[in-house]
């Protein structure tokens, strides 16, 4: 079941899916705005040379935009209380124009009053690239409309 | 070496500000579309202070402090192999464009285990005040170095 919106969100409530899309320029953008200028990000000599199959992103960027998928939901980035992943699975970058796509996939798991009348929701994020789970136990804790 | 360090708290770096047009910047290459990210009227209407930075924006100030600590080659730690492992923030209040922070590098843990490094960093970040702003924790892995005697 998707939720119209988080006011009501309950546990079992599933976020609207994203997919996103993640090129090389998406990397170097990301370098430049983040200011994590590591090779394996970018050189495909450097990657390959430290035994990587090709230039991977940056486990950031895919954090970041699995983010996205609960800000979109939420509606206002400044209601994520806390956030947290695994980065399990290389997002290998190819250097075409079609790079890869980033599936994104949530559940609410848990709704909790806080002392001060707010209400926090626990949602589990999934991550995946071509059907394999790339972050683990991604998570986003929410602090809901009221 | 970087066993020398678990448990210690590097010095506090200088005061980062928050700029307005990095936090557009960030938010545009992860595509976060909330208008309060990159649009002020949008962010005051909302009430508040100035654009609110995306929920992982504090990695443009705490990674590049991990990097200045551990691609030191006087701390032993390969960073050509490192790998990120995980990464967990924890908001104590918003982060906004205009915000003056200071961080903390804690070495919280090294644990050695075939043949890799695990380190689990901690950056605790505060406002002038010293009052907090958010807690960031992270867990890097590499290879365990073979010195040459």
């Amino acid at each position: 079941m998707t939720t119209a919106g988080p006011v009501d969100a309950a546990p079992g409530d599933t976020l609207p899916p994203l997919v996103v899309r993640m090129t090389r320029l998406d990397l170097v953008k990301y370098a430049g705005a983040s200011g994590d200028f590591n090779p394996i990000h970018w050189s495909e000599r450097f990657a390959v040379g430290v035994g990587l199959p090709n230039v991977i992103a940056h486990g950031m960027l895919t954090m970041a935009l699995a983010g996205r998928l609960v800000t979109a939901w939420i509606g206002d980035p400044a209601a994520v209380v806390g956030y947290s992943a695994r980065f399990t699975r290389p997002v290998v970058v190819p250097d075409d124009d079609a790079g890869v796509e980033l599936e994104l996939t949530g559940t609410v798991k848990a709704v909790d009053a806080e002392g001060d009348g707010a209400r926090i929701a626990t949602v589990a994020i999934t991550a995946a690239v071509a059907g394999k789970t790339v972050l683990g136990r991604a998570v986003a804790r929410v602090r809901l409309p009221v | 070496m970087i066993a020398e360090y678990v448990g210690r708290a590097l010095p506090s770096s200088r005061p980062y500000v928050v700029g307005r047009e990095k936090v557009r910047e960030f938010a545009l290459a992860v595509g976060e579309g909330a208008l309060v990210c990159t649009d002020l009227d949008a962010a005051r209407a909302a009430g508040h202070p100035d654009l609110v930075a995306p929920p992982t924006f504090a990695a443009t100030f705490t990674i590049p402090a991990m990097e200045a600590f551990l691609s030191d080659p006087a701390v032993g730690w390969d960073y050509s192999r490192m790998v990120h492992g995980d990464q967990s923030f924890t908001m104590h209040r918003p982060l906004y464009a205009g915000d003056e922070v200071v961080t903390t590098l804690h070495v919280d843990e090294l644990r050695s285990r075939g043949g890799s490094l695990f380190l689990t960093l901690r950056f605790e970040v505060a406002d002038t005040a010293g009052e907090p702003v958010l807690t960031a924790q992270a867990l890097f892995v590499t290879v365990a170095a073979v010195e040459p005697s």
